[in-house]
């Protein structure tokens, strides 16, 4: 299987008036095409700087970021974003919220194919009825999975989300992870997430990347052998493996945050 | 019942601001040539009503075509100093600085300059002290604007001008209109204080100075209360706007 994304020894540093602050450190990075990989990190590791080389928004110092075999040099069609805070445009309803991005990379699409696109969408994630609301009149949960029907909506091979999830209560957390899964299922994507919530990481991702602390190099990379089939279930966080697999990725975090790990149980 | 309340509340708070002023002047027994009471104005507006009428339209269209020079001067002006630091660092100190200077001492300074050019000097008062608040509020609507918001069309591909016209300026315009609300009084009080200072027989300033030169008090407070309500009128209109370009603002009531 092909790589989607390639992340090959990146190396960054950001210049500021106490001099180059290395953010990045040979940092490697491979998801194949359709898996979802989970970044976590000690906080203010380059996590976000991250997803905005892969999402070409800027130039590493050193290294390469390959998207679709192809070297990332500028900003792509082919990437979607969600962040932690939701940035709706309050001036525009929930359904033209979703379609700004058709009116950036399909300008020829017809509007009424747009609108169809946008409410299947809005449709998968809960969202139908509210379509002609402004973003104001909705929840923060809401307007996050308008968020990611937008990020969405054109089709990108390549989804990124920083922190998607963090401003939200625990339970429309859950919620929203369910819809991850069930949007997944629907239209395959790449995806790479940025989070500090270690069930998250397992519950979400094919594979999760723990980063070390700044400057930030690959320490640990974790396959996630979720139990059971099909569709993910939350009731699998709370077997066996899932608590195996937290445990190490808890020690690992705590290695990478320069501290003696407590003994995980194995 | 509500709209009733929306016009009756302030109908009633201007009659009893009237029977206040009437009060205030028959208590104290002013004879008319100290202060004017509400009841003599009537005839001043009867007697000099081709001259109210006149006045007014001058002073209306000198101040909104000032309005007009400041919005498009001052939003250039604020994109420049939003997007650029550099801008931003070398434009503020002198702009305040403008904007501190007293304008009533720009009008010997103007008619100097273009004299003669009664409207040109009026407009281009109304103008210069109103274009800073325009120019401040875009600058910082601009500047402020969180880079997410860049981010999810740049990574897109769109071009800096299409980020501009989705996002930075439809996102400015809540600033925008509440700098307007500023400016567009602002704009009045400067073509006002050119009709007034530098007289050259035009407009309500202009009524104003000649009911001033004949001692005509009643003639001076109706001039001062047709500014007022025109003054109503504008302000009322810049809301309007608002209300139909950047009503989304608004947050609805709970």
């Amino acid at each position: 299987m092909t790589n989607l994304i390639d992340i090959k020894g990146v190396t960054h540093a950001y210049q500021t008036p106490n001099g180059p602050l290395p953010v990045l450190d040979n940092l490697n990075v491979s998801v194949p095409e359709g898996e979802f990989a989970a970044v976590v990190g000690p906080s203010g590791c380059g996590k976000s700087t991250l997803t905005r080389l892969v999402a070409g928004l800027m130039k590493p110092d050193q290294g390469e970021v390959w998207l679709h075999g192809k070297l990332v040099k500028s900003p792509r069609k082919t990437v979607g974003m969600a962040f932690q805070n939701p940035v709706m445009l309050e001036w525009r309803t929930i359904l033209q919220n979703v379609m700004l991005p058709l009116e950036i990379v399909a300008s020829g699409m017809p509007k009424k194919q747009r609108v169809e696109r946008a409410m299947e969408l809005l449709e998968l994630v809960g969202l139908s009825g509210f379509e002609n609301k402004r973003p104001s009149e909705l929840s923060g949960g809401m307007r996050q999975r308008a968020s990611l029907c937008r990020a969405i909506v054109h089709k990108p091979d390549v989804l990124i989300m920083d922190e998607p999830f963090g401003a939200l209560d625990a339970f429309t957390r859950e919620d929203l992870w369910q819809t991850m899964h069930e949007l997944r299922a629907k239209e395959p994507f790449t995806a790479v997430l940025i989070t500090h919530d270690l069930r998250e990481s397992v519950y979400l991702g094919d594979q999760v990347i723990v980063l070390s602390g700044r400057p930030a190099t690959t320490q640990y990379v974790l396959d996630v052998h979720y139990p059971g089939e099909g569709l993910r279930k939350l009731e699998g966080l709370y077997t066996p493996e899932c608590a195996q697999m937290l445990a190490t990725l808890r020690e690992q975090i705590q290695i990478a945050q320069g501290r003696q790990p407590e003994p995980a149980v194995h | 019942m509500r709209n009733v309340q929306k016009v009756a509340v302030p109908v009633g708070a201007m009659l009893v601001f009237l029977l206040l002023w009437e009060f205030l002047v028959w208590v104290n027994g002013w004879p008319n040539y100290v202060m004017a009471s509400p009841s003599d104005l009537p005839e001043a507006y009867i007697r000099f009503w081709s001259l109210f009428v006149e006045g007014s339209w001058q002073t209306l269209w000198r101040t909104v075509a000032g309005l007009a020079l400041a919005v498009i001067f001052g939003t250039a002006l604020g994109m420049v100093m939003g997007f650029s630091r550099i801008a931003r660092d070398a434009l503020y100190p002198l702009l305040v600085g403008f904007n501190a200077i007293p304008k009533a001492t720009l009008v010997p300074v103007l008619a100097l300059l273009f004299i003669g050019q009664h409207n040109f000097n009026t407009v281009l008062m109304a103008f210069l002290i109103s274009f800073f608040p325009i120019a401040v509020s875009v600058g910082i609507g601009l500047s402020t604007l969180e880079p997410e918001y860049r981010d999810i069309l740049r990574s897109l591909g769109a071009s800096r001008l299409t980020i501009f016209r989705k996002i930075a300026l439809p996102k400015t315009l809540p600033e925008f209109f509440g700098a307007l609300k500023v400016s567009v009084t602002l704009a009045f009080i400067g073509t006002n204080l050119v009709e007034i200072i530098s007289p050259h027989g035009r407009g309500l300033g202009a009524l104003f100075l000649s009911g001033q030169t004949n001692s005509n008090y009643p003639l001076m407070f109706a001039v001062l209360i047709a500014l007022a309500v025109l003054g109503i009128i504008l302000y009322y209109a810049v809301v309007m706007l608002e209300k139909i370009f950047a009503g989304w603002a608004e947050r609805p009531q709970h």
